[in-house]
């Protein structure tokens, strides 16, 4: 059984999730011996009462009360069963923990935020204690994504001008993956994020030191750190290829067309505008996706940002 | 049982003239006669053409996607093309081919037959449907030329408000599409209440008209609002009146409620009729009596009312409330019942059955077991706390394949092979016919079953790309699918050689009782040159076939027909 489970389902890492397999494992289980036994009829039947010759006569079976009662009544009596597991499972997932803790998600086409008590964020990168109950208040800032755990079995959708939330607890410190489930244009298959579960003490010592910038690092190589770190990578790559926007090889001090016909040179003042308006100026070609990182990123960070494209040729 | 007058009539019995030298395909020639027919069975042959024309192009772009996902990262479609392919597969299966399929195309063709009628009530309407299909089919043409659409077939706001593509021309085509579908709806009510047969009571109506029934009255009450739904997104779009708009005190959520309270439905509307043509079918080809005749029945019924008030099922994650969620997922259980009701009676029916394995009859329990499998997975999806892991993955994209293409589709096929020889009086070859059904069973479970697996393991649907961990099921999945497009062109190939040099077939090549049979084949161009009067159902398998043949005599051109046997029945049926 545990080797089906661990073919069918993602390891079960929250404390909701041994609940939903359980429904999962009785659902499957009911329904493959009734599928074998319907399975097993047709096979029966068709050769059983095979047509000898075109004379065959057949009885008259017009119906059959107790058997048809029978058929209705106890699929019905399983289907409630499965309805009743569901719904509590269900509502042990709506129900949130008085003492959860709460971040806050952004959704935004086509990344993941997070942002923590302490004014700490995040980019593609949630961090969570375990063993402890978590809860997510998000919304998005366009149209509707949908926030996705497969390890945890929770998902809810993101939603414009409305906060929704989802709460889990992780009972193993790891990394598990998130999907956005809900489609959301081009680049839907890449708003891909990680939560990572982190012991009480590593909680707060990441949650402490996130948003430190690390002294030792030159701003080169911090511009590329906070590349990383802020889901630039989704859209922008450095060897030239074309994303959803365009790639930062050779850009600094190339001409740029926009779309209105005008051209102008990338200079540190265009980038730190494309950065913080990119709605400002629209590259000719592409399309006004590019979110805001207006509170996200430092004076310091953009500048470093800038030192680092300018290295990319 | 009956309670109508016990009128009395004479009759005699009209044996089918085998080889027909007149037939509704011969009777009028010329591409104009086509044009502008009003006979039903030629407009279900113009809508069969239709339908298969765009279950071509949505299985070629199918396979397009399939080919796309054997690796995980970029191969020859960018993802803008992707997301347009896969909106457009499922734009053209749902809207172009599963809806119009059975009622539209076998319905058209079959129901007046089975009812003993000349045509449909309204044969100039059921014309004009076919024209305001095409029309519509027209319009989604050119938004696919001039730009195609990225929204994936459901439109959700605000992305479909927002995207740059010909979301208004696609809208408006299927908005038009959908008054081809209430109009063929309204037809078919009107056609099964007052075109019935002389002895045809509603306890002798075939099954398939039955279930043609139950959908018929989906068809006329979920559509507009369909076309409301729609009509709201084009105004969102080209007038900005914000129903849909958070910004401007609209609800996106609400856009899903509206759609799905047609599109659940609509799931229905695809799969009801195949539960019609499955037990003509399986009653046939087992020569017995459909066992549960009245559960087979008002359990269609069932499932058309109940089926209009589950739409929440699929909203679970969106931000309903809990209560809501509970409701909708208790009456999802609920419509479950009626239908695994059917399975049973269709594999009582078998019992003690004359079983044929004939092409029709394999496809019927191909129909059997993958619609089975889809039904269970439903009970999956129905169940709350399963559901939020599974929503929006594979796991519902194999789940919707296996009851829309292992049912509806497999129901199809089933039916076209099964009155193959009355549309057009050939036959195809077994054979061929039951290796390419093999084929496609085959490569459907191998496109299908491992989406069930990558879904439940969490990939979701829609998507470009997808993780590594994922891709041994995505390549099985497109074996699969190719296999499944060989066992199609095949079928084409057989079915064109069977138009063109088939051997003739017989008025009645399957011994059935159904009335359908009791004409020639091809139909004669009024369907039957007399008034057939019905004395037993169409599955009395243990009564004569003589007396499934009686009718009144026309006296047309003024001359009288001598009848060669006389009886006398009453409408009970009980005789001497
Ligand atoms: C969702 C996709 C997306 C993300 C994430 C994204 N960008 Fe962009 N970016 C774009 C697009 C599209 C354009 C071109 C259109 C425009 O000018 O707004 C663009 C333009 C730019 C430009 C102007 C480039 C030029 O050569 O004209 C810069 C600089 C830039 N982005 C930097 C960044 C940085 C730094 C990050 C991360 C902190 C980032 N972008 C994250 C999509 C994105
Ligand atoms: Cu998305
Ligand atoms: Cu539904």
């Amino acid at each position: 059984m545990d080797k089906v489970l661990e073919f069918l389902l993602p390891p079960a890492k929250s404390t909701i999730a041994g609940q939903v397999d359980g429904l999962f494992i009785f659902i499957l289980a009911v329904s493959a011996v009734l599928l074998v036994g319907i399975s097993f009829a047709i096979i029966y039947f068709s050769w059983k009462y095979k047509r000898r010759s075109e004379q065959d006569t057949t009885p008259v079976i017009t119906h059959n009360t107790k058997l048809e009662v029978a058929w209705s009544v106890i699929p019905l009596i399983l289907v409630m069963i499965v309805f009743g597991w569901g719904f509590t499972g269900y509502m042990n997932m709506r129900t949130v923990p008085t003492d959860a803790y709460e971040i806050r998600v952004v959704g935004k086409s086509w990344l993941w935020e997070f942002h923590y008590e302490n004014g700490t964020v995040s980019v593609n990168e949630l961090h969570v204690p375990a063993n402890r109950p978590v809860n997510l208040v998000m919304s998005s800032n366009d149209v509707i994504h949908s926030f996705y755990i497969p390890d945890y079995r929770v998902k809810r959708d993101v939603l414009p001008n409305r906060y929704s939330n989802v709460w889990f607890e992780a009972m193993e410190t790891g990394e598990s993956v998130i999907f956005c489930t809900e489609y959301c244009g081009r680049a839907h298959s890449n708003m891909i994020a990680t939560v990572t579960a982190h012991s009480e003490s590593d909680f707060e010592n990441w949650l402490a030191t996130a948003n430190v910038i690390d002294e030792s690092l030159s701003p080169v190589e911090l511009g590329k750190e906070l590349i990383a770190k802020n889901g630039c990578n989704a859209c922008h790559s450095v060897d030239g290829s074309r994303m959803v926007g365009p790639s930062y090889k050779g850009s600094w001090m190339a001409e740029r067309e926009l779309e209105d016909g005008s051209v102008v040179t990338v200079d540190a003042n265009y980038l730190r505008e494309s950065i913080l308006e990119p709605n400002a100026k629209i590259g000719a070609g592409y399309d006004p996706v590019m979110p805001s990182y207006q509170g996200l990123l430092s004076d310091r960070e953009i500048d470093a940002i800038i030192e680092y494209i300018k290295t990319i040729d | 049982m009956e309670t109508s007058a016990l009128k009395r009539l004479q009759v005699q019995r009209f044996k089918p003239e085998e080889n027909p030298e007149i037939h509704y395909l011969n009777s009028e020639r010329g591409l104009w006669s086509w044009l502008s027919t009003v006979d039903h069975k030629r407009i279900g042959l113009m809508y069969l053409a239709s339908i298969a024309i765009f279950f071509f192009i949505g299985g070629v772009l199918a396979l397009v996607l399939r080919t796309e996902l054997l690796s995980p990262a970029q191969s020859f479609l960018d993802a803008d093309v992707y997301n347009q392919v896969f909106t457009l597969h499922g734009a053209i299966m749902i809207f172009f081919f599963l809806v119009p399929s059975v009622p539209a195309a076998l319905g058209n063709f079959i129901l007046p037959i089975q009812l003993g009628a000349k045509d449909v009530a309204f044969p100039r309407l059921n014309l004009a449907s076919f024209y305001i299909y095409t029309i519509g089919t027209v319009f989604t043409l050119v938004a696919i030329i001039t730009g195609a659409v990225d929204t994936g077939w459901t439109f959700y706001t605000p992305y479909s408000t927002e995207t740059g593509t010909n979301v208004l021309l696609m809208t408006l085509g299927i908005f038009i599409l959908g008054f081809s579908s209430i109009l063929t709806g309204v037809n078919f009510i009107v056609t099964i209440h007052k075109m019935r047969a002389p002895g045809m009571t509603w306890s002798k109506l075939p099954l398939n008209v039955w279930s043609l029934y139950a959908t018929s009255i989906i068809q006329v009450l979920a559509t507009p609002v369909l076309a409301i739904t729609l009509l709201l997104l084009v105004m969102e779009r080209a007038l900005g009146i914000g129903i849909f708009d958070p910004a401007l005190g609209g609800d996106p959520v609400l856009f899903q409620h509206f759609f799905w309270f047609y599109s659940h439905p609509a799931v229905y509307i695809m799969i009801v009729p195949g539960f019609g043509v499955i037990s003509e079918v399986i009653s046939t080809f087992s020569r017995k009596h459909i066992f549960g005749y009245w559960a087979i029945a008002l359990s269609s019924l069932a499932i058309a009312f109940i089926g209009f008030l589950v739409w929440g099922h699929h909203m679970f994650t969106a931000g309903q409330s809990s209560l809501a969620s509970m409701v909708f997922s208790f009456l999802t259980f609920l419509v479950g019942i009626p239908t695994g009701i059917k399975i049973f009676n269709w594999l009582a029916t078998m019992y003690k059955g004359s079983i044929d394995l004939k092409a029709p009859m394999l496809y019927a329990m191909v129909f059997l077991f993958l619609f089975t499998i889809g039904g269970f997975t439903g009970i999956m999806l129905g169940a709350l706390s399963v559901d939020i892991h599974l929503h929006d993955t594979y796991f519902v994209v194999a789940h919707f394949h296996y009851v829309m293409m292992g049912g509806m589709v497999m129901a199809l096929l089933a039916g076209l092979h099964y009155w193959w020889p009355k549309m057009f009086g050939k036959m195809y070859s077994e054979v061929y016919a039951r290796i390419s059904c093999a084929l496609i069973f085959i490569g459907f479970n191998l496109a299908f079953l491992p989406q069930f697996v990558m879904g439940a393991q969490g990939m979701p649907r829609r998507y470009f790309n997808y993780i590594d961990q994922f891709q041994p099921f995505h390549q099985l999945s497109t074996m699969g699918a190719y296999i499944m497009g060989v066992g199609f062109v095949i079928m084409f190939f057989y079915l064109l050689h069977s138009l063109v040099r088939g051997e003739k077939a017989a008025s009645n090549p399957w011994g059935s009782r159904a009335l359908e049979w009791q004409t020639t084949s091809p139909a004669a161009p009024h369907n039957f040159e007399h008034t057939p009067v019905v004395i037993h159902g169409p599955y009395d398998y243990h009564k004569p076939m003589s007396e499934f043949q009686l009718g009144i005599a026309h006296g047309h051109h003024g001359e009288s027909h001598q009848p060669e046997t006389l009886e006398t029945v009453a409408e009970t049926g009980t005789r001497p």
